[in-house]
C-alpha cells in the first residue's frame, strides 16, 4: 500500500505516520525528506517499515528515519528507534549485519596544489597497504587469547602493539572502546568467521578515498579543515566478524520470541527485551563487534599513514595525519535523552543513521566542545562527501542523529544494466579521479547513479535542524573491494 | 530479484530437500561463478532450527560460514535431507581461490526480511532475500 495519502506534513522537511495508519503502531513514523524523496521511500516499501518498526515494544516517542532512506531488511535503512532500556527491546535488525559499519576521515596538511604529483604513486602504496575485495586475509595475525583483548578493550588494545596513535582513541565514539564488551558472548563461528580480518577494508560499498576539501563553511577552520586540503576516507565494518553475530543473535531471539509474547509484522525485527539474558548477551557481543570495527579502521589508518609516509618521504606526524573523527552508522548505544521534559535512559538504534551531538554532551570529547561532534558523510562515486557537526535541534527532534550517506536508489543489478564497470572507470578518471577497484562489476554496482544526490540529503539534514555543514570534499582517487 | 538494499533469489524444487539445495547454489552463483568450482572434495554441511523458514536461513548461514571461515567454495550439494528440524547434506567443492572463481559479491547473510517458502503444484518454492 502507499503510505503517500496518510502522511501528514509538519512543516517543509518533516512528515509524520499517523498511528492510525497501521495496527499496532505504538507511536507515531517521523520521516526526515521533502516529497520526492519521500516518494522514492514508499515506492521502495521503505514507509511501510517505518511503520513495522514503530509497532516494537518499548519504542519511544516515534519511529524516525533520515532523509536517505530506503528500503532495508526489517528496519528500513536510515532509522532511528529509542527504545526505553527498562521496558523496551533490543533489534540485532535494527543495527544490522555490518555492526558498527561506519566511517572515519583521516586529514593532512597537504595542500592538492602540492599533492598532486605524488598521489598516484600513494593510492598505489595503498592498494599494497590496505587488503581489499572478498576472501583476502588480513596483514595482522592473532592468536585466540588476542582477538579476545582486542574485542574486550577497543582500539587501545591494538595502539598498544603499536598500531594507531594514542590521541587517535580522542577521535573515536566511546574513546575507541564500547563498554560492555564480553568476549564470551560471541560464538566460535563468529571468532572463526572473523579471524584475520582486522585491517582488512572488505568489499561491497566499503571503500578508501582520497578526496581534496572543495567548500567549507563556517567551523571548518576550527576542525583544522582548510580549501584544497588532501584528506583520506575510510568506509568499513566489522566484517564477518558482525556478521556472523547478528546471524547469531536473530537466531536466538527468533527462538525466544514467542516465550517474551511479541508479535511482529516482520520476523526480520525479532527482538528480546533489554534486560533479558538474550538481550544482555547480544548488546555484550554487539559492542565486542563495535571494537572489532574500530580497530579494522584503526589498522587500516596505519597502514595508510605508512603508504603516505614512503609516498611524500616525511613522517605521518609531520604530513598532519591526525583522526578527525571514526562515526558507527549502525549501531545501538544506551544514551539519555530528554522526552516530554523528562530525563529517560533510552537504547538508539541507528541503522543507517549517524550519531550527531551537538557541543556540551557527555559523550563528545574535549577537543570538540566548541563545535559539536563531526559528522562523517561518504558520497558515492565521483560525488561529493561532507563532514558536519551535530546540533541541539537534532538531540530534541531525532535523539542526536543524522543521515548516513547518500542512500541507493538503484538496485545493485539495475546499476549494472544501467552502468559498464570499466566505462565507468574512464568517465571517473575523465574527471580527473583515479580508480583502484577488483573488479568492474563491482564498480558498476556502485556507480553515482545508484545513489541518491548527497548534496540533497545532506541540505534536507541542514535544513531539519539535524546536523550543519562544515566541509565538502571531492574525491580524487577511489580505491574499492 | 531487486531490490535496492539487497539481492535476493527465487528457487524452486520437487522436494523441500530439492528447494533447499537450489538456494544454497543461487547463494553460492550471488558470491562466484559456480562453472569455475572444481567438485574436488566434499565437505558434511548440518543446520538445526525450530520450523522450516528459520531453518532455510540456518542452512544457508552455515553454508556461508563454511565459504568465509574455512574458505571453502561450494559448486554442488548432494540430496539434501530434511527430518527433524534438521537440514544436512554433503557439498562438493574445493578451496576458495579469489583469482580464479570469479568472485562477484560479498554476501554478509541471508535475512528473514521477505523470505518465503511454500508447497505448491508437486513442488516447494523459496524467496530468500541477502545482505550484500
Amino acid at each position: 500500500m502507499s503510505f503517500l495519502d496518510v502522511l501528514r506534513k509538519l512543516d517543509e522537511f518533516t512528515w509524520e505516520i499517523p498511528r492510525e495508519a497501521q495496527p499496532g503502531m505504538r507511536v507515531p513514523g517521523i520521516v526526515y525528506a521533502d516529497r520526492a524523496l519521500l516518494e522514492k521511500a514508499d515506492a521502495d516499501n521503505a514507509l511501510q517499515q517505518v511503520a513495522n518498526v514503530a509497532c516494537l515494544p518499548g519504542i519511544v516517542k516515534a519511529s524516525l528515519a533520515m532523509p536517505d532512506i530506503h528500503w532495508g531488511y526489517g528496519f528500513p535503512i536510515g532509522g532511528v528507534a529509542a527504545m526505553d532500556a527498562e521496558e523496551g527491546v533490543v533489534s540485532p535488525g535494527g543495527v544490522g549485519y555490518d555492526i558498527s559499519c561506519g566511517v572515519r576521515l583521516i586529514k593532512t596538511s597537504l595542500s592538492y596544489r602540492e599533492a598532486k604529483g605524488r598521489l598516484e604513486e600513494a593510492l598505489d602504496l595503498l592498494e599494497a597497504g590496505v587488503p581489499k575485495g572478498l576472501g583476502t586475509k588480513g596483514r595482522l595475525r592473532m592468536e585466540r587469547k588476542e582477538m579476545e583483548r582486542l574485542m574486550a578493550r577497543g582500539a587501545r588494545e591494538l595502539i598498544a602493539r603499536g598500531i594507531g596513535w594514542d590521541e587517535d582513541l580522542e577521535a573515536m565514539e566511546e574513546g575507541g572502546c564500547y563498554p560492555g564488551a564480553d568476549p564470551s558472548r560471541v560464538s566460535e563461528k563468529a571468532y572463526a568467521r572473523g579471524r584475520d580480518q582486522v585491517g582488512t577494508l572488505g568489499a561491497g560499498n566499503h571503500f578508501l578515498e582520497i578526496q581534496v576539501v572543495d567548500e567549507v563553511y563556517e567551523l571548518a577552520d576550527r576542525l583544522g579543515l582548510f580549501p584544497d586540503q588532501v584528506v583520506i576516507m575510510v568506509h568499513s565494518g566489522s566484517r564477518g566478524m558482525g556478521h556472523q553475530i547478528c546471524t547469531d543473535y536473530i537466531q536466538v531471539m527468533a527462538s525466544s520470541l514467542a516465550r517474551y509474547g511479541y508479535d511482529l509484522p516482520d520476523r526480520q525485527l525479532v527482538c528480546a527485551p533489554v534486560n533479558s539474558r538474550e538481550g544482555e548477551d547480544y548488546l555484550a557481543a554487539m559492542a565486542c563487534a563495535a571494537n572489532f570495527a574500530m580497530c579494522n579502521r584503526e589498522a587500516i589508518t596505519h597502514w595508510i599513514r605508512e603508504g603516505f609516509e614512503r609516498a611524500f618521504r616525511a613522517g605521518a606526524r609531520s604530513l598532519g595525519m591526525e583522526v578527525l573523527y571514526d562515526v558507527s552508522h549502525n549501531l545501538a548505544k544506551l544514551e539519555e535523552h530528554e522526552v516530554g521534559g523528562e530525563k529517560r535512559a533510552l537504547l538508539v538504534h541507528r541503522k543507517g543513521a549517524t550519531r550527531a551531538f551537538p557541543a556540551g554532551r557527555p559523550e563528545v570529547a574535549e577537543r570538540y566542545s566548541p563545535t559539536g561532534q563531526p559528522v562523517i558523510i561518504p558520497g558515492d562515486m565521483g560525488s561529493h562527501s561532507y563532514v558536519l557537526v551535530g546540533t541541539e535541534e537534532a538531540l530534541k527532534k531525532s535523539f542526536g542523529s543524522t543521515c548516513h550517506g547518500a542512500g541507493r536508489q538503484l538496485s545493485r543489478k539495475a546499476a549494472k544494466r544501467k552502468v559498464r564497470g570499466d566505462e565507468l572507470r574512464r568517465r571517473l578518471e575523465g574527471m580527473g579521479i583515479m580508480v583502484r577497484a577488483g573488479h568492474p562489476a563491482g564498480l558498476a554496482e556502485e556507480a553515482p547513479e545508484a545513489y541518491k544526490d548527497v548534496r540533497e540529503v545532506v541540505e534536507i539534514c541542514e535544513g531539519a535542524g539535524l546536523s550543519r555543514r562544515v566541509a565538502r570534499m571531492r574525491p580524487v582517487a577511489v580505491m574499492k573491494g | 530479484m531487486e531490490h535496492t538494499a539487497d539481492v535476493g533469489i527465487r528457487a524452486w524444487g520437487e522436494s523441500l530437500g530439492e528447494a533447499f539445495r537450489n538456494c544454497a547454489l543461487g547463494m553460492m552463483s550471488l558470491m562466484l561463478d559456480l562453472d569455475k568450482v572444481g567438485r574436488e572434495k566434499r565437505v558434511w554441511v548440518e543446520a538445526e532450527a525450530e520450523d522450516l523458514e528459520a531453518l532455510l536461513v540456518s542452512w544457508l548461514s552455515e553454508i556461508l560460514f563454511y565459504v568465509e571461515a574455512e574458505g571453502f567454495a561450494f559448486a554442488w550439494f548432494e540430496d539434501v535431507e530434511i527430518e527433524g528440524g534438521k537440514a544436512a547434506a554433503w557439498g562438493w567443492g574445493e578451496e576458495l581461490d579469489p583469482e580464479r572463481h570469479g568472485l562477484k559479491l560479498e554476501v554478509k547473510a541471508p535475512t528473514y526480511h521477505g523470505l518465503r517458502l511454500e508447497e505448491r503444484e508437486g513442488g516447494w518454492t523459496a524467496q530468500v532475500i541477502f545482505d550484500v
